[in-house]
């Protein structure tokens, strides 16, 4: 079985270690590292942290299936009513830049019904190849179906790399497909690059709620997957006319056979509200004072075209329905502007804002720790500066009109 | 109706704190909590169990410390709790971890419903549940923000999307993970505690799951972490002041060139 | 401080604890502003088994005694004076039965309080009679296997929210305060009314109201202990939860000394956090240390109560005295250390000191605590 040990003649003592380990499993003893098996998790972290190769990671075997058998980047494209969304622009940005680097194809992957025109564009956003699969059970997303198609369509094609989005569906579909498949999968990327030497995808992803991030690596299975953070990777570019092959692929009924039973799609949520899709995101806090507050809110997220946030306390006061609270119980999101109204900006917040772009915080405190990673911070009353600055932006917007 | 909840310990993350000096993770006097998703499974599993009668097993991988964590689960209304512990379970990634817990849930037999949490606090990957449901080959409902209608055999629920919700029905047995929409989780009561007290959860390695020796741990793990590191703290940036008005047309100034 | 408590206690503070910082005190201002009756978090601490603490096992309960009430009213009360005494209100009003119950009444009516599914009540006072408990005018007339209540009983905690009330009646006017009885009336007794709601100064969030009896027919079989017991009944009630008083009294000043403590930290003024101040530092300093001292004394007084102590008057109202004047004092200076800050609505700490003045008014004024302990002393002296 797999095992860690240090070895004691190349030790130096530096502690280096010690500090990498997310765990606390090690500590010095004589001026040498000493792992504490009972907590250790062979997670590895030390060993990559060690410049003096004196931590020793033995894993038992090697790879179990021809690994250069693999290739290709899949892209699996969502679609929503026939719409394919825009996570998978993204993606196809990014696994753009992955097949170049390795040299293969770039391929879409589209599950669907009436999808042909759609998979005909995909060319258009640096597809080479499309892999089709139309059939009405795929008319909406469904667990079985899926993942009975993907995992017959890696089996045969065998790609070397497949990237989905960090969505509902993505997240729930490509976790059982790994499985299915026995390949390796990464959550919530938000970077990706390859080491060209092992062919290995470089899979960095935030852990511990966006404290630590980890580089994570699939060395003897194939595909390695990962799920990619939506509004992380930018859109690939539109390349109109340019043509991709279609390869239109058709099963044997039974692969589309679902045992759950989708009985109906509800949509509740307007366009300003989607928070996780927003470009600009106005959120408010326990300061706001009180649900007749976040009408000012809204007025500003309608100016900016963007969306309204909140904290949990907000939520939990009602003052907000749930589908709007950011933070590690809520949403994680990524917008090109956040404004923090009213928040004082708990940890449990952060989490889930703080790879924003451009941070905005207005807080009465002036000691509120939302104004260490605010961009830009006021410190006053967000019943009156909001009003104010969604003015100021009517004003500066119809200026460029 | 037998239930499982799957349940994982963690780091309360209200104690993470990052070093200032060193730029890493601050672990003392970090307490183990259940991860918070996992306290939604624990409350619907129980209702469930008001509901249909029955019995909720409490399922957990980790080091022997977890058993903290499934005598509070016991405390919030758990009937019993199973631990599986061994050193070969180190290093699992989600491959490997739900594999284990896959393996554990063939040896307790006879279940209905499978409940876990959306996501760890901890790893946020959300792919452990759906992990399982593929190893028992079972339907799965990821994102459940509702149990609408249950019986024996099936279940109607309401799963969480970007847009709304759909409503699926499905079979049971059945997996579903669950959001925090789905319910308010009680407080423990006295008495649960003191049943937890003298609770004696039942510990599993990985003889007694008759796993496959080498799909458990870091050599069933197909991924593995080459590198960790803390990304630079976010810097506090400028500070606008004056009356209100100027503040904020100052401040529209200043983003018109980024985002509008 | 470290008060040795049992690790039962200790389980049984840190839940209350729990439940007061994440359930109570998010919702403690609603509650003062709209001055309802908070039925949610009741719900919440009879689910979690709180309400049977202090009630022996054979009835639900845990099997602790007044020490393990007083543990939790501290804790809720730290939150919010005034649903900590929809909770304590209940303990007062049931402890008639507890103590001088039969067996039959105590099966009837200990599981449902035990539960939570029931709250209790406990009326003494009238209109013209509440330090001079002894003028109360509400009489109980036997009648077959029946008694017939009249009169209004003022200022009734819980009334017209709880389920079971226990009653002192007069049933022999000729005999005075020997004429006394105690009654179980559980509402919904015909004859039996509720005033209106009172509006009060603080604890907001409990229902205070007259309960009043019109002819109102109970059966005979809820008289407690004999009749002409009732003065014997209610003075060893209050006695017996006079710590609760203390308790209650004592968790306020904590939430207020919290506040300021907090506070204290993070105002700046002069380019520093006043709590380096050394006129802000000897205040806090005061507060903590007059709060500690009431709580050894109150924690001494509960564990007395439930040592089986047969005389305590003088102990109880020592310990209830003490820490509702410490109260008083420790909330006005928590306001003072959050100066303009304190006085608004937007701060917790004048709730807390508006809360705070019903401790030492209620269960006996401050003035009746100390003639009650003078003459104990004196009668103390006597005896030697």
């Amino acid at each position: 079985m797999a095992s860690i040990r240090i070895l004691l003649d190349k030790c130096t003592g530096c502690t280096l270690c010690v500090k990498a380990c997310p765990f606390g499993a090690i500590h010095m003893a004589d001026r040498k590292a000493v792992i504490d098996m009972a907590k250790c998790t062979l997670c590895g972290a030390c060993a990559a942290a060690c410049r003096f190769s004196a931590i020793e990671l033995k894993k038992a075997g090697g790879p179990k299936k021809d690994l250069s058998a693999y290739k290709d980047v899949w892209v699996f494209c969502e679609q929503k009513k026939g719409v394919i969304q825009s996570i998978s622009f993204e993606l196809l940005g990014e696994g753009r830049k992955l097949a170049d680097k390795l040299g293969v194809k770039l391929c879409a992957v589209l599950l669907g019904s009436g999808m042909g025109d759609a998979a005909g564009k995909l060319g258009e956003r640096g597809a080479d190849k499309v892999y089709l699969v139309d059939h009405p059970s795929l008319n909406s997303y469904q667990d079985d179906p899926y993942t009975e198609v993907l995992v017959k369509l890696a089996e045969e094609y065998r790609p070397e790399v497949i990237l989905c989005g960090a969505t509902t569906i993505g997240r729930s579909l490509v976790s059982r497909v790994a499985i299915k498949i026995d390949a390796g999968l990464t959550a919530d990327c938000t970077e990706l690059d390859i080491d060209l030497k092992e062919r290995l995808l470089l899979q960095t992803r935030p852990a511990f709620g966006g404290n630590i991030m980890a580089t994570i690596i699939t060395p003897n299975h194939r595909p390695q997957m990962a799920t990619v953070r939506h509004k992380v990777m930018n859109e690939a570019p539109l390349q109109s006319g340019r043509l991709a092959e279609i390869i239109s692929k058709a099963y044997p009924g039974e692969i589309f056979a679902s045992r759950t039973r989708l009985l109906n799609i509800v949509e509740e949520i307007g366009a300003t509200v989607n928070i996780s899709e927003a470009d600009a995101i106005v959120a408010g806090g326990r300061g706001m004072g009180g649900k007749e507050n976040f009408s000012m809110l809204e007025e500003l997220a309608r100016v900016l075209g963007g969306a309204v946030g909140a904290s949990r306390s907000a939520v939990d006061a009602d003052w907000i329905p749930y589908s709007h609270q950011v933070g590690q119980t809520g949403k994680t999101v990524v917008p090109k502007l956040y404004i923090a109204c009213g928040i004082s900006g708990q940890i449990q917040h952060l989490i889930g804002m703080q790879s924003s772009k451009i941070i905005v915080a207005i807080n009465k405190d002036p000691d509120a720790p939302i104004f260490k990673v605010a961009t830009y911070g006021i410190v006053g009353d967000a019943g009156e500066i909001v009003p104010a600055l969604t003015r100021e932006f009517q004003r500066a917007l119809k200026k460029r009109e | 109706m037998n239930i499982i909840v799957c349940i994982k310990q963690v780091p309360n993350t209200t104690d993470v704190r990052i070093d200032p000096v060193t730029n890493t993770l601050i672990r003392d006097g970090v307490e183990s909590v259940i991860n918070p998703f996992d306290n939604y499974a624990i409350e619907e599993a129980v209702r469930l169990k008001e509901r249909m009668g029955g019995k909720v097993t409490a399922l957990t991988m980790g080091p022997p410390q977890a058993e903290k964590a499934l005598r509070e689960a016991i405390g919030l209304g758990c009937d019993e709790g199973i631990l599986v512990s061994d050193r070969k379970f180190a290093g699992s990634d989600t491959w490997a971890t739900s594999y284990t817990l896959a393996c554990a849930i063939k040896k307790i037999g006879d279940f209905d419903v499978i409940l876990c949490g959306k996501q760890a606090s901890d790893g946020d990957t959300a792919q452990v549940g759906p992990g399982i449901s593929a190893h028992l080959d079972i339907p799965q409902v990821t994102y459940v923000k509702k149990i609408t209608e249950i019986s024996d055999k099936a279940a109607t629920v309401e799963r969480m999307t970007e847009e709304g919700y759909d409503v699926v029905e499905t079979p049971l047995p059945c997996l579903f993970t669950v959001v925090k929409e789905i319910n308010t989780p009680r407080m423990p009561s006295l008495k649960g505690m003191m049943r937890a007290k003298s609770a004696k959860p039942l510990i599993w390695t990985a003889g007694d799951l008759g796993a496959d020796p080498s799909a458990l741990g870091l050599d069933g793990s197909p991924t593995r972490v080459v590198k960790i590191f803390t990304p630079e703290a976010r810097k506090g940036g400028e500070m606008i002041s004056g009356p209100t008005a100027d503040v904020a047309r100052e401040l529209v100034e200043l983003l018109k060139g980024e985002v509008i | 401080m470290d008060y040795l408590l049992t690790e039962q206690q200790t389980m049984i503070r840190d839940l209350a604890r729990k439940i007061a910082q994440e359930k109570i005190k998010p919702v403690a201002a609603h509650y003062d502003e709209t001055e309802e009756f908070a039925w949610p978090i009741m719900k919440i601490l009879a689910d979690s088994d709180l309400f049977g603490v202090n009630l022996p096992e054979q009835y639900g309960g845990l099997g602790g005694g007044i020490m393990d009430m007083c543990l939790v009213t501290e804790e809720l009360a730290s939150a919010c004076g005034g649903i900590a005494l929809g909770y304590a209100g209940t303990g007062l009003g049931t402890l008639p039965i507890l103590l001088h119950g039969t067996e039959e009444q105590k099966k009837k009516y200990l599981p449902d309080i035990a539960k939570g599914k029931k709250l209790a009540a406990f009326c003494l006072t009238e209109a013209e009679a509440g330090s001079d408990a002894g003028s109360i005018k509400t009489t109980a007339r036997k009648e077959g296997d029946k008694y017939i209540l009249n009169g209004t009983k003022q200022w009734i905690t819980n009334a017209g929210e709880a389920d079971i009330y226990t009653v002192i009646a007069i049933t022999d006017k000729t005999k005075g305060i020997r004429g006394a009885s105690a009654f179980i009336v559980e509402k919904g007794a015909r004859g039996m009314d509720f005033g209106k709601k009172e509006k009060k100064m603080g604890i907001r969030a409990s229902a205070t109201r007259e309960v009043i009896f019109t002819d109102c027919e109970i059966p005979a079989a809820n008289l407690i202990s004999k009749e002409g017991m009732g003065f014997i009944v209610a003075l060893k009630t209050l006695d017996t939860s006079r710590p609760g008083v203390a308790a209650q009294a004592v968790g306020i000043a904590q939430g207020a000394l919290d506040c300021a403590l907090d506070y204290s930290r993070t105002r700046v003024q002069f380019g520093q956090p006043i709590s380096s101040f050394q006129a802000i530092q000897h205040m806090l300093a005061d507060m903590g240390t007059q709060l500690e001292a009431a709580r050894a004394l109150t924690y001494a007084a509960a564990r007395m109560a439930d040592s089986g102590a047969k005389a305590m008057s003088k102990d109880s109202a020592m310990a209830k005295l003490f820490a509702s004047d410490m109260a008083m004092k420790v909330t006005t200076d928590a306001v003072q250390i959050l100066g303009g800050y304190g006085y608004m609505r937007d701060y917790p700490v004048e709730k807390y000191m508006r809360d705070a003045k019903i401790t030492q008014i209620y269960e006996g004024t401050n003035q009746i605590q100390r003639n009650v302990i003078a003459a104990n002393m004196i009668k103390e002296t006597l005896k030697k």
